[in-house]
């Protein structure tokens, strides 16, 4: 395996474990308003994600630095020319972050109402743009032979030669993350609080993962005709296929599991669902990490973006190490925090 | 002025300086909380203790809005500077990315640690998490610094065929002589800010009258770490980094000294306004031969001007220059006047009666922003007109396919939710000042949901 290759598994992994573990943290967001109705329960909620979920949010953040490192041209091109849809996103991103840090600050119900919305709110924006955005990257860019491109937010809504950033399949794509987030969210809360709020959100996460079998199955149909690249891909490397039989048998894994009501698996599954169809899209676009819809000789791949040996080299050396400690303690920490949200210590103590 | 490089260049500065003021506070407390903390393990000294707890409060609200207002920072890169990405991401994505894997990881995980686990893990992981929480921060700004480092004095790389730069010793970048010291000074400057906010709100307390046996405490260690950070920044920090612009970036010493005309036996200037057209400083007020002997140890020594370099290489926005650098220095030395004279006071046991030095040391707390913003914009505006120094020019770096509705459409958005932020964080951190320690003990507050 090449190093170029190699990195672009580490770009694909950090942006999917980004999705994995974010993905929870949208999903509560989703889903927080309707399982959690009065103040006690809200907070509840926020024990559940707050000591994670800023690191969490890390790995986008550090994901796009490793892009940038391994593929400059390829961050360049893509982070200028979604330029109006990445904007959106920091706004959003900001005002979430913030809500989670200041909504319990003051007793005063309009202000946790209001950071509640904006939580809320935010989780399903971010969740539905990211979708889009991944719906982007399979779809393809109008590229120009410079290696630049600019979408506008939405053209005729039809994916073609000129697209926006919105059409109809990035919408779905949009709509599945969300849905898909939505029932992530609500299986880390079930396995992280009880009562009222658990059963609150089994019910949604037994609707939702109905709503996710759905749109998966019109999505797939589709795929074929958006981009003709993922069928010639796995035609011409068979051996990837894995991927998209593992994540249906972990989708299939999650329903079943969820019947026999162990919730732990459930959870462990969906995350593995949600690897294995980034991990799918991903082997399908290799080696291109940018599709050009009217030049395919315009579009970026690993190899005409990729940084210098050297660079890619010495690069994996700190990488590996780095990641290798982030791992350690990142997991240290979740083991610590591990097992339901313990009311006692919230009740009667309200600031 | 409204292409889009204008606006580019315009949004960058707004959302860096806007940022910045947020990770100053927490790199500076994030020494002086663990000062607390250790003290608070080591003795068991519950004072302390408290002490912590209510800057690390503080701490996560400037970290929560430093974090927020962080990521823009990096996603600009590719969305406003593609070009520039593309030339020197072969280098600087090597320092971005282990900002990220070796600094943000550790902090924000540990913040998690500091915040919610004293309960679940315990006294010791408690005041490890607190080490971490600085060590984290610090690697923060080593890897921007050095990614500014490589801006301002390219080192370790070659170019390639199609004109991108390529790093050729990791070893190199990080080492590279101008990260030495002006790291060193931005650091130093962040803990001023820490110390100088800490001794503000400790001299607050003392002057109400309220939480009078913690104020000493904060005035104590602001006043000590705060005399101590102000004389670094000017020597030798501030010193060296000067002699290094001097030696690498003459154009850019000249411009921020207002020096127009090579001459031996130099003049410094210290008040005046620059005059672009008679290229000149009206109403001048200047130490003779000053700067020659602050350069070169000797008097007579001949300094380069501005008018011997041709005016293309000039930075574009000289007098802003000139004024960013006479304000940093200008309050540099009123910060280690007022400090040292405050540690005298301390020394002699008259500083908490002293009610006109706990004025002054209340009223100064905003200044050091000031300061800092102004060295920023002093290395930035000087680097001008190149954004890699004698490498790459800025006008060549924005995104070529983003035009100047969509950069604007940007930048008014920043600036709104930038100012609504502002205004939240003002009153958040007044609001928690005036809930004061002692309230804090015990309870939860910012960013603490519930523990």
């Amino acid at each position: 395996m090449s190093i170029d290759i190699l990195w672009f598994v580490i770009v694909v992994t950090m942006f999917a474990v980004y999705a994995v573990l974010d993905g929870f943290n949208l999903g509560t967001g989703m889903v927080y308003l309707f399982v959690a109705r009065t103040d006690l329960e809200r907070r509840v909620v926020m024990k559940a994600i707050g000591p994670v979920w800023k690191g969490n949010e890390v790995w986008l953040v550090a994901g796009g630095g490793v892009l940038f490192l391994a593929f400059p041209k390829a961050f360049a091109a893509g982070f200028s020319g979604f330029y109006l849809a990445l904007n959106m996103v920091l706004w959003v991103l900001i005002m979430r972050g913030l809500s989670i840090a200041l909504r319990s600050h003051f007793p005063n119900s309009l202000w946790r109402d209001f950071w509640d919305t904006v939580f809320a709110s935010s989780s399903v924006l971010l969740a539905m743009v990211l979708g889009a955005a991944v719906g982007n990257i399979i779809r393809g860019v109008p590229l120009a032979g410079d290696g630049y491109f600019f979408v506008p937010l939405w053209t005729t809504f039809m994916p073609g030669p000129t697209p926006g950033i919105l059409d109809w399949f990035t919408v779905l794509m949009g709509l599945l993350t969300v849905a898909i987030l939505a029932v992530h969210g609500a299986n880390y809360l079930m396995i992280k609080t009880d009562a009222v709020i658990h059963s609150r959100a089994s019910r949604i996460a037994v609707a939702g993962g109905w709503v996710v079998v759905l749109l998966t199955l019109v999505l797939m149909s589709t795929l074929p005709f958006v981009q003709p690249v993922l069928r010639h891909t796995y035609d011409t490397y068979p051996l990837g296929s894995i991927l998209p039989m593992l994540s249906v048998t972990a989708l299939a894994g999650a329903l079943y599991f969820r019947r026999v009501g162990k919730e732990t698996a459930v959870f462990f599954s969906w995350a593995l669902f949600i690897l294995g169809g980034l991990g799918s899209v991903a082997w399908g676009l290799f080696p291109n990490l940018l599709i050009a819809t009217e030049d395919p000789t315009h579009s970026l791949t690993i190899y005409n973006t990729a940084a210098s040996p050297y660079g890619l080299q010495v690069g994996l050396v700190w990488f590996s190490i780095g990641i290798t400690m982030v791992i350690a303690y990142t997991t240290w920490v979740y083991l610590g925090f591990r097992g339901k949200v313990d009311r006692s210590s919230i009740e009667g103590n309200y600031e | 002025m409204t292409s889009a490089l204008f606006y580019d260049r315009l949004q960058f500065a707004v959302t860096v300086i806007f940022h910045y003021l947020f990770p100053q506070l927490t790199m500076g407390l994030a020494l002086l909380i663990f000062y607390l903390k250790s003290r608070a393990y080591w003795t068991h000294d519950a004072h302390y203790d408290q002490a912590g707890h209510f800057w690390t409060k503080i701490f996560a609200l400037s970290f929560a809005f430093g974090v927020a207002t962080g990521i823009p920072m990096e996603f600009q890169f590719g969305m406003n500077w593609a070009k520039f990405s593309t030339f020197a991401g072969g280098v600087i994505g090597q320092t971005l990315a282990m900002e990220g894997i070796f600094a943000f990881f550790l902090e924000s995980t540990f913040l998690g640690v500091l915040l919610f686990g004293k309960k679940k893990f315990g006294p010791f992981i408690h005041w490890m998490a607190a080490l971490m929480l600085l060590l984290g921060s610090w690697l923060s700004g080593l890897f921007v610094i050095a990614t500014n480092a490589w801006m301002q004095h390219p080192v370790s790389y070659t170019i390639d065929h199609d004109g991108a730069v390529h790093v050729t010793s990791l070893w190199g970048l990080l080492t590279n002589p101008w990260l030495f010291w002006q790291f060193s000074h931005v650091m130093t400057a962040a803990v001023a800010t820490g110390s100088f906010v800490m001794a503000a709100v400790g001299a607050y307390y003392l002057l109400s009258g309220i939480h009078l046996d913690s104020a000493k405490t904060f005035v104590r260690t602001g006043v000590v770490a705060g005399a101590g950070a102000s004389l670094l920044l000017l020597f030798p920090t501030g010193h060296h980094e000067a002699l290094q612009v001097f030696e690498h970036q003459p154009i850019k010493g000249a411009a921020f000294e207002g020096h127009f005309y090579t001459e031996a036996g130099a003049d410094l200037v210290l008040l005046g306004q620059p005059n672009m057209d008679t290229l000149t400083i009206d109403n001048p007020l200047v130490a003779p031969q000053m700067l020659s002997f602050i350069i070169h140890k000797h008097f007579g020594a001949e300094i380069k001007g501005l008018t011997d370099f041709p005016r293309e290489q000039w930075p574009d926005t000289m007098p802003l220059l000139y004024y960013a650098y006479h304000m940093m220095v200008g309050l540099g030395t009123i910060f280690l006047s007022l400090m040292l004279t405050a540690l005298v006071l301390l020394w002699r046991g008259h500083l908490f009666q002293a009610r006109w030095m706990l004025w002054a040391l209340m009223l100064i707390a905003p200044f050091p922003y000031i300061a800092t913003t102004a060295g920023w914009m002093t290395a930035e505006l000087g680097r001008q007109p190149w954004l890699v120094y004698g490498l790459f020019r800025t006008a060549e770096g924005n995104s070529p396919l983003v035009g100047s509705g969509n950069v604007l459409f940007s930048l008014l958005g920043f600036l709104g939710l930038y100012l609504f932020l502002g205004l939240l964080f003002l009153f958040l951190f007044f609001e928690i000042i005036s809930r004061g320690p002692a309230a804090l003990s015990g309870t939860r507050s910012i960013s603490e949901p519930m523990s």
